[in-house]
């Protein structure tokens, strides 16, 4: 088997207060493999966002190794609450766009060139040949206040992708979204990530969405998190589209088996949660 | 031309919203004609005794004197000078400030306190101070200008500026961005309305300490002209005086104000 892109041993993670410690993550492990689409789906609360920022570099772990392409990346300070530069090689979606509303969409899109000092003309041909590719080059003038929720996304997604990075973190890129914008700017993310060969890692509550879009899902505990199963997703279907998917067969089995997984969380007690 | 009912919606909107300004600007001008008005009335037939409430005529008679000797364009340009250089100095000194407080959250913790009692105390107290430290003059008067704003503004400016998005912030920092691309790229840019918000006090604010310095420290300037008026029952160079402060600082507010639409304009 190939070495994996991502891989994370042991992690640990916990909340300090003065009311005392939470402890958000317990001992995850799991590994990516280069090319795969994974979602990460559990109870509300539980640490998704947490574990997204501990791989991408803004927070450091308590315990535990995160190994990128075979080798460690430079931690993030020990210090709880500071957040350090990500590493470069990953990409970030937040819930929300965050399009700078004093900024055009162009100068939106090419922050992260202007802060990695990456100006460059074939950078910047790239970035002209990205908004091409999905629409907004008419729209490079304009304000985010002046174009829809779904458009503010993909500039976003731009924003992210211009930077090259080998994997791409989406925490929730959707859940701002109305129902119909979600379900196409989902399908025109899905396939930009597809077409650019790009390792993703999703989080989201929609379980129909991490089925649909999902090479393979996991399913994380409640708090303290752990990886309760690994769910690799196979939909019989010609059309692998994300809104194709829905249709599949197997598509309410898979649905189902998340679900009885989620609610057997939420039934459940709260292992630990308190001060120590 | 139009008939009232070919109108279309939208024209009569404009149409009644050209009247309501229309209307405001003429209520506005009309009270002060009745004011001046009533003024001049009542001192000519007795009312009130002109000596010490000046007239309308009077305030213009001593106004055009002291353009004709001058002494209206050195009095007000050396208190404008005065204002603008507190302004920008206290433009300056709270940005810096806030950016220090902004960088370093021990810091501003341990300051606090001493911020919040010196924009408490009443500034005028200091005045007498600054004359001993530095004497009588223009740098006393800047210090009494820039000493009135300061404090207050430091304290807006960093509480705009810690409630910048945390997640814009995070943003930066997940495209690689440090605590520096976080200032500049989202703490200052999206604290211009903040900046604006808190130049429109100040320039009024710089204003009100270069008077009370010139009260006590100046021997040119306005507010050298309302203390030696008063002194030597001089009411008519008084009242021109305050006039002349009307609107310089009326012309300083809307001066920031331009700048405040030409801002969101761009936007």
């Amino acid at each position: 088997m190939d070495q994996p892109l991502l891989e994370l041993k042991d992690i640990c993670y916990s909340y300090h207060s003065l009311e005392g410690e939470t402890i958000a993550l317990s001992h995850i492990s799991f590994q990516i493999q280069k090319g795969e689409f994974t979602a990460i789906v559990g109870p509300s609360g539980c640490g998704k966002s947490t574990l997204l920022s501990i791989i991408a570099g803004l927070i450091a772990p308590e315990s535990g190794e995160i190994i990128f392409h075979g080798d460690s990346p430079p931690q993030a300070a020990q210090q709880p609450c500071t957040l350090t530069p990500s590493c470069p090689r990953i990409g970030y979606m937040l819930q929300h766009d965050h399009l700078f509303e004093w900024r055009t969409i162009y100068q939106n899109v090419i922050l992260g060139l202007e802060i990695n000092h990456m100006l460059t003309p074939e950078r910047l041909g790239r970035v002209t040949q990205l908004l091409k590719d999905y629409d907004l080059y008419k729209f490079r003038d304009k304000k985010p206040g002046e174009l829809s929720g779904g458009m503010k996304q993909r500039a976003a997604l731009i924003r992210t992708l211009v930077l090259e990075p080998e994997l791409l973190l989406l925490d929730e890129p959707f859940s701002a979204l109305d129902y119909q914008t979600r379900l196409s700017v989902s399908s025109d993310i899905c396939s930009i990530i597809r077409s650019t060969g790009k390792t993703a890692l999703l989080i989201t509550h929609d379980l129909s969405e991490a089925i649909s879009l999902a090479g393979r899902i996991l399913v994380l505990s409640k708090r303290p998190a752990t990886v309760k199963c690994d769910i690799p997703v196979r939909l019989t279907l010609t059309d692998d589209s994300p809104l194709a998917s829905r249709n599949a067969p197997e598509f309410k089995d898979y649905f189902n088996q998340l679900w009885k997984e989620i609610s057997d969380e939420n039934h459940r007690q709260p292992e630990f949660s308190g001060k120590i | 031309m139009k008939t009232t009912d070919s109108l279309s919606f939208q024209e009569k909107y404009e149409r009644d919203h050209r009247r309501h300004h229309r209307m405001v600007l003429l209520a506005r001008t009309f009270i002060l004609i009745i004011f001046l008005l009533l003024w001049e009335g009542s001192t000519r037939m007795g009312y009130v005794d002109s000596f010490f409430f000046s007239s309308p005529s009077q305030v213009l008679m001593c106004f055009l004197g002291m353009v004709k000797d001058y002494s209206f364009f050195t009095n007000t340009g050396i208190t404008l000078l005065e204002t603008i250089a507190s302004f920008l100095l206290v433009l300056l000194i709270s940005m810096l400030s806030a950016t220090l407080l902004w960088h370093s959250q021990k810091c501003s913790e341990i300051l606090e306190p001493y911020l919040v009692v010196l924009n408490s105390l009443p500034k005028s107290a200091l005045a007498p101070l600054f004359i001993v430290w530095l004497g009588t003059g223009i740098n006393t008067i800047i210090v009494a200008g820039i000493s009135v704003a300061v404090f207050g503004s430091v304290i807006n400016l960093y509480t705009g500026f810690r409630q910048a998005d945390e997640e814009k912030i995070k943003l930066i920092y997940t495209l690689g961005g440090n605590k520096r691309d976080a200032f500049f790229k989202v703490v200052l840019p999206g604290s211009v309305p903040t900046i604006l918000s808190n130049m429109k006090v100040n320039i009024g604010l710089a204003l009100v300490g270069v008077i009370i310095g010139e009260f006590l420290a100046a021997r040119r300037g306005l507010g050298y002209l309302i203390i030696y008026g008063s002194q030597v029952f001089r009411l008519n160079m008084v009242i021109t005086s305050v006039i002349i402060l009307c609107v310089i600082a009326m012309g300083l507010y809307e001066g920031i104000q331009m700048l405040e639409r030409c801002y969101q304009n761009r936007l």
